[in-house]
């Protein structure tokens, strides 16, 4: 058996009443905890009912991966494959061709199509770190259950992606607050 | 103080005379009925509690608890008890058949016996021999027999592991349970569980008033042993869900699993109406000795005290529960041998000694 040295010190009595005293600690801070504002101190929230006015979701939380796109829709995908190489489960297919610029004259890879399923990701975000370029993100939208497999399998190019079913969710829906929950608020 | 004793003759003599019943039926019919009326309470308090405990625990967690069936989840326990009416009950190869299908029913058996002793109101106590603190917890001890049966005819590795911790740690936390109880019995001067009651009656006559020091060392020692008895809290080593599933009930399905799980929520509470009633005077009203106030106390019925202080216990223990982490076995003998045990013989000395001198409120 492992003593730590504290506990070594301590004679028969001086272990009772130390015991004792930790423990009275313990049962303090649940004492507050349970009657802290007892109707309203609660960090879990009644999801679907709350779901378009106080829902948080962390904006960093994994929902499914997308395209990062500029003001004009244009995305950064350069091809390279790098993200399809990194991830574990085959999540990525990314098919190309080469194909000249015409105004430099340079030959470079053409993104044909981008397909990620989703029903194969683990959402582990080896694909974004392992990105050169900035171009994919993990976005915390969540809901993402339908009624047919095929509709998982996404095309990141070609869809135009607004963004979550929800009113501002990227950013993380309302500000996250302990004990604030209006769990009655469809 | 309403005698509920007056209820139960009048049916006696209703059955007896009115009827004109010989003994033998009018016998059975009492039994059968007040069988019933066990039985029922017994399911309905296993119900409450196990909605409290999931409302307590989610409170203490800082979440809702059930919430869906029913308006506050107030259906969710119905609709579990239902769930597990209907379940399949099945057996595991190579089980020992027998004592796979006789331990449920012991560890039931141990339970609502124990449970029958409870003093409910003035004159409404089931079982009340001369010998009561005594043979309650020889019948209760019937339970470690079918946890440990459990174990043994499940032919699972962590259910034997389990009825062996269950038994070890049950039939040592025993001894202080009953020193606790003998302290008590010291001041009260009766085992019959109507007479402690009795002995309690008055003003400042809860015996954990009565007996102050000792009494109270005792009402400790006995709670911790209590609920190290009843399986639960920082003592569920036997069923310890992380490291052996579900202990010693693994193997059970439907109705068996759910005669563990009745009985061990009705030991909880079964230890928290003893408690209540050696301790804090089970369906004795709070006196203070001021005329006017005693009466007003004594216009509430018993059952009302003696309900409102066996749960106030159970509530006890669930804080106890939800805040201590689980004990190594190590660590339960420790606390039970070396600390609590020689306490409780020092404290039962010592209840010894002011009772001889008189020390204790009269």
């Amino acid at each position: 058996m492992v003593f730590t040295k504290m506990e070594e010190n301590k004679t028969y009595f001086g272990e009772l009443g130390h015991g004792i005293k930790t423990l009275a600690v313990g049962m303090k801070t649940t004492w507050k905890e349970y009657f802290k504002d007892f109707f309203t101190n609660k960090s879990t929230e009644q999801y679907p009912e709350n779901r378009k006015t106080t829902l948080h979701v962390s904006a960093r939380h994994r929902g499914r991966l997308a395209f990062k796109r500029d003001e004009n829709g244009a995305y950064k995908c350069t091809a390279c494959t790098l993200c399809e190489k990194a991830c574990p489960n085959g999540t990525i297919k990314i098919t190309s061709h080469m194909a000249e610029e015409p105004e430099t004259g340079k030959k470079k890879k053409v993104l044909d199509d981008y397909q990620y399923d989703l029903g194969d990701c683990m959402f582990c975000q080896l694909c974004t770190n392992a990105c050169n370029f900035d171009a994919i993100e993990f976005t915390n939208d969540f809901e993402n259950a339908v009624f047919d497999r095929s509709k998982l399998v996404l095309h990141l190019d070609k869809e135009q992606y607004q963004g979550g079913s929800l009113p501002n969710l990227l950013d993380g829906g309302a500000e996250w607050q302990v004990g604030k929950f209006n769990t009655k608020t469809k | 103080m309403f005698d509920f004793s007056i209820v139960t003759q009048w049916f006696d003599a209703l059955l007896r005379e009115t009827l004109g019943l010989g003994d033998f039926l009018s016998i059975l019919i009492e039994c059968v009925l007040v069988g019933v009326i066990v039985l029922t309470a017994y399911a309905v308090i296993a119900m409450i509690l196990i909605f409290m405990e999931r409302k307590v625990c989610a409170y203490f967690q800082c979440r809702l608890g059930p919430m869906r069936v029913g308006y506050w989840g107030l259906m969710q326990v119905l609709a579990d008890v239902l769930k597990m009416l209907i379940k399949e009950i099945f057996f595991v190869d190579k089980a020992d058949k027998f004592l796979y299908l006789v331990a449920p029913l012991l560890v039931i058996i141990g339970s609502v016996g124990a449970f029958c002793f409870l003093p409910w109101n003035n004159g409404a106590t089931i079982l009340d021999f001369n010998v009561g603190v005594f043979l309650l917890t020889a019948v209760s001890s019937i339970g470690v027999v079918g946890i440990f049966l459990a174990g043994w005819g499940s032919n699972n590795k962590y259910s034997v592991v389990s009825a062996m911790r269950g038994a070890v740690q049950m039939i040592s936390y025993e001894m202080s349970l009953c020193l606790c109880l003998i302290t008590a019995v010291i001041l009260t001067g009766t085992m019959q569980m109507s007479g402690i009651v009795e002995a309690q009656t008055g003003p400042f006559k809860w015996l954990i008033i009565q007996g102050h020091i000792p009494a109270f060392i005792a009402f400790i020692i006995f709670l911790i042993a209590g609920n190290a008895e009843a399986n639960r809290g920082p003592f569920d080593m036997a069923e310890a869900e992380s490291e052996l599933t579900a202990g010693h009930h693994t193997e059970y399905s439907g109705m068996g699993f759910g005669f563990f799980y009745l009985a061990e929520f009705l030991n909880l509470f079964i230890i928290s109406g003893i408690a209540a009633t050696v301790f804090l005077g089970g369906w004795a009203p709070l006196n203070i000795g001021i005329e006017a106030f005693d009466t007003w106390m004594n216009y509430i019925p018993g059952i009302v005290w003696f309900m409102v202080k066996a749960f106030g216990i159970v509530w006890l223990l669930m804080w106890v529960k939800w805040t201590f982490p689980r004990l190594r076995i190590d660590q339960i003998l420790k606390l039970e041998w070396k600390y609590l045990m020689p306490m409780g013989l020092i404290n039962l000395v010592l209840m010894t000694v002011f009772v001889a001198l008189g020390l204790y409120i009269k």
